[in-house]
């Protein structure tokens, strides 16, 4: 397999003033002050697979998946795709490429316009990049109804006629009508009913398998996750910690962050429940605003040591294919269980880092 | 009223009249609380489950929505036919509620500690300095940090988390005998959420609380509840032991709801969907309401409305095929 898109070194960060003349004409110990929702993000997106991207609210993943279509602006950082650097591509060039990269939001009521029918949404794609127009268009258009599973008699309908499901449905056709090669799915079954979600994702997997598509998968919901991903990347305030494929990153998590998250999902079967131990973590995430130094983890991590306050630690390859990002783990000694108390056996691989 | 049952709902009907005709939200339903446990109610949006609780405490808008017949007896009275002075003092003080958004629930111009000292100022007569006092110790129970100086923020400088365990600390401040948790861990991370079912645990453990705890996570479910009642356009569709209903399932829609959840532990693989949508409420047939998106319907299921069928000691299940249904779970009908 080779990478489809290639992120390298990606930064989005978000002045929020501070720390200027006038700031400190009125406050001196006024500092600038800057969210760092990606921070040095690089990954590679492998044609045809599921990427999962995985983390709590404000870790950056959302932020992440639009830089990469540039629909928020990289402050800095490189998106390959074929061999092309999207982040440096004129507005002109930019447009002509988002016909191969789409995406899904989250909000089916606020991501379809209201005043346009379900026709003239799936449609105007097709519009904008002279793909089709008249009857073929509206062929095409009724095809693509179908392809999601609706009927192509709700084609003079508004969205307000449609459940949040059929909504997303919608929203999908949208994406799919220029015949795209990679799908930024950003939380596309969080605000659907159970039993919709089922159904969503059914349909993202069908779709992949019969357009050959690559998804980039932004969810916080693990189990949905573990589902649908060929591989998974968790993000903690805006860098990766854990890099994986599914299976693995769910039976031997190795990043403590990552073991606290999948430790806290809850399993629906009480025999499982009754008999789990829990990893608690302490506290909330801490505001990405001037985030902690060194490892960002480190003020909620039970394994933490004092190295972990400076170094950043760098994704490693600990094991064939499994990255994770903790000075306290090194491709030696994978498992921090077995780590010897205060040692850091991967503080080489990140100390020459440290920013 | 039976022994040691804290609550008993008896053929509650809330029904709401809108511009499409009346939304029976809540058509008939029956269930009891035995003291100090937790029931779940699970169910996909539009099912009821909101308005069952706010009916058990009479926060029903009126109009559009109106409780039209039934029984909650709590302690042995109907709060359906005391005062409402009478039901202000059971609210707050013994049936306590949290909700899903702590932010729309605590008043944003009021600092934490004035809202916790209201509650026990009102229901249990203390002075400034009292009511004080065991604000601090609440907050302190439920793990906020640095309670003596944090109690004086306004609810903006607390994160979503915080926010919630002041909800559970203001519910809990005056003991109450019931806690309806209404999806509390919902618009939480799923770390946060971890840290607040345990705390609910906790509580529960040391006050003998018995909690409602309202949920569309059946792995939330699975964990914290002893009881479960499943709801489907207004009505009850199964319930049971929360053990028994995980392992045999007497309902196709409890079935259906339970392979449709991914489970991080199995293979991948196409994960099994419940075809169609929620049915509208307010246009529902004579037949059974999941009959349009159920895997084994049959004629009389479009014809006739299903039986609430007992399948077991506390098992019942709403299906004109409940037996086979439990029998291919691998259950034996009593």
């Amino acid at each position: 397999m080779s990478a489809l898109l290639s992120i390298k070194d990606l930064k989005v960060h978000f002045d929020l003033g501070g720390g200027g003349p006038l700031d400190k004409l009125f406050d001196p110990n006024s500092v600038k002050r800057v969210v760092k929702a990606v921070d040095g993000v690089s990954l590679d997106i492998e044609e045809r697979e599921t990427l999962g991207l995985v983390g709590e609210s404000g870790c950056g993943k959302s932020t992440l998946g639009r830089a990469i279509l540039r629909l928020t602006e990289p402050t800095d950082g490189h998106v390959f795709y074929r061999d092309r650097d999207i982040a440096e591509l004129s507005q002109r060039q930019l447009r002509e490429q988002r016909r191969h990269l789409q995406i899904i939001f989250q909000d089916p009521y606020a991501s379809l316009n209201p005043r346009m029918t379900i026709g003239q949404i799936v449609g105007e794609p097709l519009e904008t990049f002279r793909l089709a127009r008249g009857r073929e268009a509206e062929q095409r258009v009724q095809e693509l109804l179908e392809t999601v599973g609706l009927s192509k008699r709700f084609i003079k309908r508004y969205p307000h006629e449609f459940s949040g499901g059929q909504r997303q449905r919608i929203g999908i056709a949208r994406a799919l009508a220029v015949d795209p090669d990679f799908i930024v799915a950003d939380e596309p079954i969080s605000a659907l009913d159970v039993s919709i979600q089922a159904q969503i994702m059914n349909l993202l997997e069908k779709l992949r398998r019969e357009k050959n598509l690559t998804y980039l998968f932004i969810s916080h919901d693990l189990r949905a996750i573990r589902h649908v991903s060929d591989r998974v990347a968790v993000m903690y305030l805006g860098k990766l910690v854990e890099l994986a494929d599914a299976k693995t990153i769910y039976n031997e998590p190795l990043m403590p962050y990552t073991k606290a998250l999948i430790s806290a999902v809850p399993v629906p079967d009480p025999q499982v429940e009754a008999g789990r131990q829990r990893i608690m973590l302490e506290g909330d995430v801490p505001s990405p605003i001037n985030p902690p130094a060194g490892c960002r983890f480190h003020t909620r991590c039970p394994y933490a040591i004092d190295a972990c306050k400076e170094v950043v630690p760098q994704l490693v390859e600990i094991k064939p294919r499994h990255f994770a990002a903790c000075i306290r783990i090194s491709p030696a000694q994978p498992h921090i269980e077995d780590v010897a108390p205060g040692a850091a056996p991967g503080l080489e691989q990140s100390v020459h880092s440290v920013d | 009223m039976a022994d040691g049952n804290l609550l008993e709902v008896k053929n509650l009907r809330t029904y709401f009249d809108t511009d499409d005709g009346v939304v029976k939200a809540v058509d008939g339903i029956s269930f009891e609380l035995k003291r100090g446990q937790t029931l779940g109610i699970v169910g996909e949006s539009g099912s009821g489950k909101s308005v069952t609780n706010l009916s058990i405490i009479r926060l029903i808008p009126d109009p559009p929505g109106k409780i039209v017949s039934g029984e909650v007896v709590f302690n042995g009275n109907d709060l359906l036919l005391v005062s409402n002075e009478a039901i202000r003092k059971i609210r707050g003080r013994k049936i306590a509620m949290i909700f899903q958004d702590p932010m729309t629930s605590l008043n944003p111009f009021m600092k934490i500690s004035k809202q916790l000292m209201e509650m026990t100022q009102l229901h249990l007569g203390h002075t400034k300095a009292q009511a004080r006092a065991h604000a601090i110790r609440m907050l302190e129970t439920v793990g906020i940090p640095d309670a003596q100086t944090r109690a004086d923020s306004y609810p903006h400088e607390f994160s979503g988390g915080m926010r919630q365990r002041v909800m559970i600390a203001m519910a809990l401040s005056c003991e109450p005998e019931l806690l309806i948790a209404d999806e509390p861990t919902t618009a939480l991370d799923v770390t946060i959420q971890a840290q607040i079912l345990e705390l609910i645990k906790k509580l529960k453990r040391e006050t003998g609380t018995s909690v409602i705890l309202i949920t569309h996570d059946l792995g939330v479910v699975a964990g914290m509840t002893d009881h479960v009642i499943v709801m489907y356009a207004g009505k009850i569709f199964e319930q049971a032991p929360t053990g028994e209903l995980f392992a045999r399932p007497g309902n196709p829609y409890t079935k259906g709801l339970l392979r449709s959840v991914p489970d991080p532990t199995a293979e991948q693989g196409k994960l099994y969907q419940i075809p169609g949508l929620p049915p509208d409420v307010a246009r529902l047939g004579p037949g059974c309401p999941f009959a349009p998106r159920c895997d084994r319907v049959e004629e009389i299921c479009k014809r006739e409305f299903p039986p609430f069928v007992q399948l077991n000691a506390d098992h019942y299940s709403l299906c004109h095929f409940a037996r086979e249904v439990y029998s291919e779970s691998g259950g034996t009908p009593a």
